[in-house]
């Protein structure tokens, strides 16, 4: 199926995706990696509260190269999710309800997404050109020392995905894979 | 001896910085069409097509392929008559990615210290292998490398009675283990022989040869051919979605070796398999 979503999505919208849909996201994202993941777990840890509210967001792997005068961003597109399985968890079941990256999860991670209804999305890793197009504005929102790995609230319009994982942990990675075998 | 200004090094560095980061060479775009008509399943087209759009947008509005400009790869090639005057190399060959990444807009993606993580902000340094040659020529050959695929590249220390097969079934655990982490299609390098870091470093320069060329050993090329078609039956396909072209290419450097050893390594690189050279 082909769906285009306004973000926030319900819940009920979200249960309704499958594995293998195609997405067009419109709204806003947020975009964190590995060292913004690192401090707001730290956070977590302490007690303190988070930079940003991440109740309800779609959070997306990515850090962008620098943009060009008058354009909104640089390259962006998704980094390898596995690196963030670590600290997303915590971040699921505070409330993030979608997850935009490339690659394998962990099983921790299906659970916490089963648990709180939450979907993984990949963007084509390597076509970040293509991919800034669809991002028509950013700002950086915390961790601005951190470069491009800063949290950036991202807005996008039409914003091409692919759903990996749905709310009940189907993994595309692993059907599709199993289809083409010829092992 | 032939006098070289280290000022054309950092120059000729700088250009290859940009150049890498926002063209791919000829042989791979061909590769990226030749890929999108093969495959047959649609998720993994529209992931090819997706690709080829990419390649269009980033050459025309020079937006990075990838934004993960990678850590800067340098292979120097010094004949052993050229004298380099007005500076030294290594410090020219740093300058040259500083200046490169700064004024190409690339992503500064170098820390430090690998524990404590600073960015270095100018994604120097980079990492240069040098070879001394016969000759009055200076080739430098720049091979951005992104860590999606770096990370799920292995070194394999197998026992001489593991043989062929042994390496085979190395370097294809290692292709499936990277699945859709490294961006599939791939191109894959591999190392057999030598020491430990030398198979490593004959991986990493496997990258470097045009995509549709083969080993000139026989029995390499034969495994060449074997392993690509055993790469592309795994069903990991574009983008790790599913489809029948999981690699562009597959080549295998050898070198003699201990008489107790077969060490294999496979560096794994994405579609975005960059590289520029200059001769000076
Ligand atoms: S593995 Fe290659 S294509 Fe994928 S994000 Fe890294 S550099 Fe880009």
């Amino acid at each position: 199926m082909i769906y285009h979503l306004q973000i926030p999505v319900s819940d009920k919208e979200l249960a309704k995706l499958e594995a293998g849909d195609t997405i067009y996201l419109s709204g806003v994202i947020y975009s964190a990696r590995d060292a913004a993941h690192k401090r707001m777990y730290e956070n977590l840890e302490k007690n303190l509260p988070l930079p940003i509210s991440v109740d309800q967001i779609f959070l997306y792997y990515m850090g962008p190269s620098p943009a060009r005068e008058n354009k909104v961003i640089g390259s962006a597109g998704p980094t390898t999710s596995s690196r963030m399985d670590k600290y997303t968890p915590a971040l699921l079941d505070l409330g993030v309800k979608g997850m935009i990256g490339k690659g394998k999860r962990s099983l921790d991670v299906k659970e916490a997404m089963k648990r709180n209804n939450a979907v993984y999305m990949a963007a084509v890793g390597g076509a970040g050109a293509l991919l800034s197009k669809a991002i028509i504005s950013s700002e950086v929102v915390a961790y601005e020392d951190l470069g491009a790995e800063a949290i950036r609230k991202l807005e996008v319009k039409d914003f091409p995905v692919i759903v990996v994982i749905d709310c009940k942990g189907n993994d595309l990675y692993e059907q599709a894979i199993a289809e083409y075998n010829k092992e | 001896m032939r006098q070289i200004e280290a000022k054309d090094i950092i120059q000729a560095v700088k250009e290859m910085c940009i150049e890498a980061t926002h063209f791919l060479t000829k042989d791979m775009v061909c590769a990226m069409n030749d890929a999108c008509e093969k495959e047959c399943s649609p998720v993994g087209k529209q992931v090819l097509e997706q690709l080829q759009d990419n390649l269009k947008i980033a050459a025309e509005e020079m937006i990075p392929i990838c934004q993960d400009t990678g850590m800067a790869v340098v292979f120097v090639e010094l004949g052993q008559e050229v004298s380099i005057v007005g500076g030294n190399l290594e410090d020219a060959i740093q300058e040259g990615i500083r200046q490169g990444y700064q004024e190409g807009y690339l992503r500064m993606s170098v820390v430090k210290d690998p524990f404590i993580r600073e960015n270095t902000k100018d994604n120097s340094p980079g990492v240069i292998h040098y070879e001394v040659l016969p000759g009055k020529d200076l080739k430098l050959t720049l091979a951005p490398k992104g860590f999606g695929s770096e990370n799920m590249s292995k070194i394999f220390m197998l026992k001489p009675s593991d043989g062929i097969e042994g390496a085979k079934a190395a370097i294809l655990s290692a292709v499936k283990d990277a699945g859709p982490n490294a961006c599939p299609p791939m191109v894959v390098g591999v190392g057999i022989g030598g020491t430990f870091e030398k198979c490593a470093l004959l991986s990493k320069k496997a990258l470097l040869r045009s995509v549709n060329e083969h080993s000139n050993l026989k029995h390499i090329e034969e495994l060449e051919v074997e392993l690509l078609d055993a790469i592309n039956r795994t069903g990991i396909g574009p983008g790790g979605l599913g489809g029948v072209v999981t690699a562009l290419a597959i080549h295998i450097e050898t070198y003699p070796t201990h008489i107790a050893g077969l060490p294999v390594a496979v560096n794994i690189c994405c579609h975005v398999n960059r590289h520029a050279s200059r001769i000076l």
